[in-house]
């Protein structure tokens, strides 16, 4: 009994020096990438033209005096120059023709200025943030400030909340009526364009 | 016949009316947005279609371009996200190298590599195929910074990121560019360096 608990104790205690151990690799190996990371950044910044003058010159002096630097800059130089020195690709030799071909059909649509209206947008925006302002000063007007009890500062006020009488009012039908007849006006202008645009293609 | 036109000059002539003016900015512009279609959708016909149609949407929302920024900017963005709707119709997956297909097409890259010398001492050949083992989002920001001469504000502008994004993401392209290379193509590096 005493022998596994020798071996248990023994067994934890290499686990965790095991672990330290693990530790500090995984410690010094980050270190490590963060410095190649680091450097491999400041190199790309002066190789792109990007460092300032300082810099520029602190990276000179380390290319020249640090062996690891100097060899991470060439590494990097040769990618840059044979990214530098790739081809485009090229599309086939009657790319133009095919497109020119194509726009023929068409015409430059408007700009999209020109016919969205501005006011409309505002108008809409102006709306739903009145509705909302409007909903926020209604609810805040029925809290109960007075009241400590955070849970029924605003439940008991909803609950007297007679919804009844907002979805009965005239006003409110009337609303809802006319957004359905612009609903449906919107759905027959669509189909009517679609349609027409059928017509077109075939 | 337009080469000293400025892009800005053909396009208020094109919004005028002359349509076939049009044709040189695509003759500017072709070889940039072909090899940023390619890079999306690897098969050479498929970036043909999309790129014409690239140029087609381009034209006719031609007066929505405000001058605010350089034309190729305003154009490499239907590029991205003409591409982006395509990859999605498509329900193509983003190239790995950990991929089947991948691996296959990198097999018959070497074969292809080693069965003709003058063709292996290309750098042009091996930097290009070795973007074309990148994924599509870093062989699009190579190509934008190094071919299409885009700055970090206008790579930005495009992908939608701000420049200090954009300058991590292009140096990590370029850092798994680096290792693609030395990875499949160090044999050619050799070469190359020993010429």
């Amino acid at each position: 009994m005493k022998y596994m608990k020798y071996r248990v104790i023994k067994k934890t205690r290499s686990e965790i020096e095991n672990w330290s151990e693990l530790c500090i690799n995984k410690q010094l190996i980050s270190n490590c990438m963060n410095t190649q990371q680091n450097m491999e950044d400041r190199l790309w910044d002066y190789i792109d033209g990007a460092a300032g003058a300082e810099e520029k010159s602190a990276i000179e002096k380390l290319i020249d005096t640090n062996q690891e630097w100097k060899r991470t800059y060439h590494k990097l130089l040769e990618v840059h120059q044979s990214i530098n020195s790739s081809d485009l690709e090229m599309p086939s030799m009657r790319f133009t023709k095919n497109v020119m071909e194509e726009i023929a059909k068409y015409h430059v649509a408007p700009a999209t200025s020109s016919y969205i209206n501005k006011k409309i947008i505002w108008g809409v925006a102006g709306f739903f943030l009145v509705m909302i302002l409007g909903f926020l000063i209604y609810s805040f007007g029925q809290i109960n400030w007075a009241n400590n009890h955070s849970a029924d500062i605003i439940s008991p006020n909803l609950n007297k909340l007679n919804w009844g009488k907002f979805f009965n009012n005239t006003y409110t039908n009337i609303f809802i009526m006319v957004n359905v007849v612009l609903g449906l006006m919107l759905l027959d202008m669509y189909l009517h364009r679609k349609k027409e645009q059928l017509k077109k293609n075939f | 016949m337009h080469a000293g036109l400025t892009d800005k000059e053909i396009i208020s002539r094109v919004l005028k009316g002359e349509q076939q003016l049009f044709a040189a900015l695509v003759d500017r512009y072709q070889n940039y947005v072909f090899t940023l279609v390619l890079r999306f959708t690897e098969i050479r016909e498929d970036a043909e279609e999309l790129s014409q149609d690239i140029f087609v949407k381009a034209y006719r929302s031609l007066a929505d371009f405000r001058g605010d920024s350089k034309f190729s900017t305003w154009l490499y963005t239907i590029v991205r996200t003409s591409c982006i709707t395509f990859l999605r119709k498509k329900k193509l997956e983003t190239t790995s190298i950990d991929n089947e297909k991948t691996l296959i097409q990198l097999e018959n890259r070497e074969s292809g590599f080693k069965a003709n010398l003058v063709e292996s001492k290309s750098r042009h050949a091996m930097v290009n195929e070795a973007i074309g083992l990148l994924n599509p989002d870093d062989a699009q920001i190579i190509t934008l910074f190094y071919k299409a001469e885009q700055s970090l504000e206008e790579i930005g502008n495009i992908i939608g990121a701000e420049p200090n994004t954009v300058k991590v993401k292009l140096h990590r392209a370029r850092q798994r560019l680096k290792e693609k290379m030395e990875k499949y193509f160090s044999h050619e590096v050799h070469e190359i360096q020993g010429d």
